[in-house]
């Protein structure tokens, strides 16, 4: 049996390749008849007010913080979640401490108020 | 009759020996054979996805105590295929100042995440595109490629309403995505395995009977990464138009629509796998790997009309409840559930009284937690009985 990592990238390949094939079809099919009211940007039907570039509210960054470290964390757990059962009794206690410690983490950033939306 | 116990492989042995037999190597002949495999397999998933667009129309009619589409063929049956030419021949407009080349890979990106997942779709043990030793870990980085398609809708499309849905949007997906990995690694201890075959031939009992309120956890986290309602912010339509994707027409609207039940399908298919035993059915599927595959699709079928029954019966849910939900109650409650789930599925490994020990952990964490609501909720009560100024002007 050769690699199938191979079939994962064959299935990248194909899985592209049919949507760009039904966007070509589109491409091809549809009227192309650009004017300059009909590529202008929507804006709940008036004139469009300033920059399309709003400000990005540092909210967002505080989530996608928060939402790396228990990621990191999680992949952290997987090869212990696998060989949970092989491993002695011990090691369950090492991971129950390894996750507790960073749910203290996720206490301490509530108690900050890092995870309100304002 | 050997072909119906295994028939990919059979197929695959013979024409393996008939490619190689003709002269061509076999690391080639097994690429070239592997291909024409994707090729079928992501033809049925494009026509189960139209069928999925009429099974959606049906169902939410009949929510919503009407008939659905019924005079394109016998109950409405080619209505899909009748949506697929309009949109085909609609015109593709391009906003100006748009960044065309992210503008145009976003829908294929969200179609791609979607399809990927195929590949480790076990719709039976011996049916499954490939095995992955890291099946769970691929589900997850797969989905993210979806999360990813929504920034780039949304930045590309020059429009500050799609620009902050898309934020709005990739907030609440990231933020569900940890109790979502947080159920799979409770189901990953107790099956030992991270490969989707491992962990459909470890149910001898299913999975919900061993973690009920991981399922429901699950579930909840799913719906949300899917972006389906009351999550639906993405799109909420009386909101901001139809968020990330206002500026997009024709087939590449049709790509996100089409993906987004694609994707809630195959999420029905991995709620099944995970909880529900994939492919088993009191025994049935003993008969062979195709009555096993319809029994998968008849489960992923069910699970998936339980996730729109929930899309068609409950409110949009705000942005700052979401968020609050999710990582005030979910993530806490997942990793718990994960802690005890370890402990108590080490302590009583090899006994008999494993799954009514989890069971019981289980239910006793779900009091727990509503108690604590409870008492939770009865102070912020009186918290707020003690601001109110006393309006009564009776005589003490």
């Amino acid at each position: 049996m050769q690699n199938p990592w191979i079939y994962v990238g064959l299935f990248v390949l194909v899985g592209m390749f049919i949507p760009i094939a039904a966007i070509a079809i589109a491409a091809f099919l549809g009227p192309k008849k650009p004017n300059a009211i009909k590529q202008s940007t929507y804006e709940c039907g008036i004139e469009t007010v300033g920059d399309s570039w709003i400000q990005f509210k540092a909210q967002y960054y505080i989530f996608a913080l928060v939402f790396l470290v228990f990621d990191v964390e999680t992949v952290f757990l997987f090869p212990w979640a696998v060989s949970l059962n092989k491993l002695p009794l011990f090691a369950v206690f090492e991971g129950i401490i390894f996750i507790l410690i960073l749910l203290a983490g996720l206490v301490y950033a509530w108690k900050k108020g890092m995870l309100e939306w304002v | 009759m050997e072909f119906w116990k295994d028939p990919i492989n059979t197929i695959f042995a013979s024409l393996l020996k008939s490619f190689t037999s003709g002269g061509m190597s076999e690391i080639l002949a097994t690429i070239l054979i592997w291909l024409i495999g994707i090729l079928l397999f992501v033809t049925f998933a494009m026509v189960l996805d139209i069928f999925l667009v009429w099974i959606e129309r049906k169902v939410v009619a009949r929510f919503q105590d009407r008939l659905g589409p019924n005079r394109i063929g016998p109950f409405g049956i080619f209505q899909p295929f009748a949506d697929i030419v309009k949109l085909l021949i609609k015109e593709d407009i391009t906003p100006v100042g748009a960044d065309v080349i992210m503008f145009n890979l976003a829908p294929i990106f969200s179609m791609m995440s979607v399809l990927l997942l195929w590949a480790i779709m076990p719709f039976a043990p011996l049916m499954v595109g490939v095995d992955l030793n890291v099946g769970m870990l691929y589900l997850v980085a797969a989905g993210s490629i979806g999360t990813l398609s929504v920034i780039m809708a949304g930045w590309a499309s020059n429009n500050k309403y799609a620009t902050m849905g898309a934020f709005r949007t990739v907030a609440q997906m990231i933020s569900y995505e940890i109790p979502m990995v947080a159920a799979i690694l409770v189901i990953t201890v107790l099956a030992g395995s991270m490969g989707a075959v491992g962990i459909v031939e470890a149910q001898e009992i299913p999975f919900i009977f061993y973690a009920p309120l991981t399922f429901i956890i699950f579930l909840i986290s799913a719906i949300a990464e899917l972006g389906r309602s009351p999550f639906d912010l993405n799109e909420a339509e009386s909101e901001i138009v139809a968020g990330f994707h206002t500026e997009y027409t024709g087939m590449k609207f049709g790509l996100f629509y089409a993906g987004e039940l694609l994707h809630s399908f195959t999420f029905g298919g991995f709620i099944a796998l995970l909880f529900f035993g994939g492919h088993r059915f009191f025994g049935l599927e003993e008969l062979g790997p195709i009555v096993g595959a319809l029994i998968f699709i008849g489960k992923a079928l069910f699970f998936y009309w339980v996730i729109m029954w929930v899309k068609y019966t409950v409110p949009r849910i705000r942005i700052d409840h979401m968020l609050a939900f999710n990582w005030k109650f979910l993530t806490p409650l997942a990793f718990i559930l994960l802690m005890v789930t370890a402990l108590v599925g080490r302590l009583f490994l090899e006994s008999n009284w494993l799954v009514p020990a989890l069971f019981l952990s289980n239910i006793l964490i779900a009091w727990l937690t509503v108690e604590y609501l409870k008492s939770h909720a009865r102070k912020e009560r009186e918290k707020e009985e003690a601001l109110k100024p006393s309006t009564q002007m009776t005589q003490h």
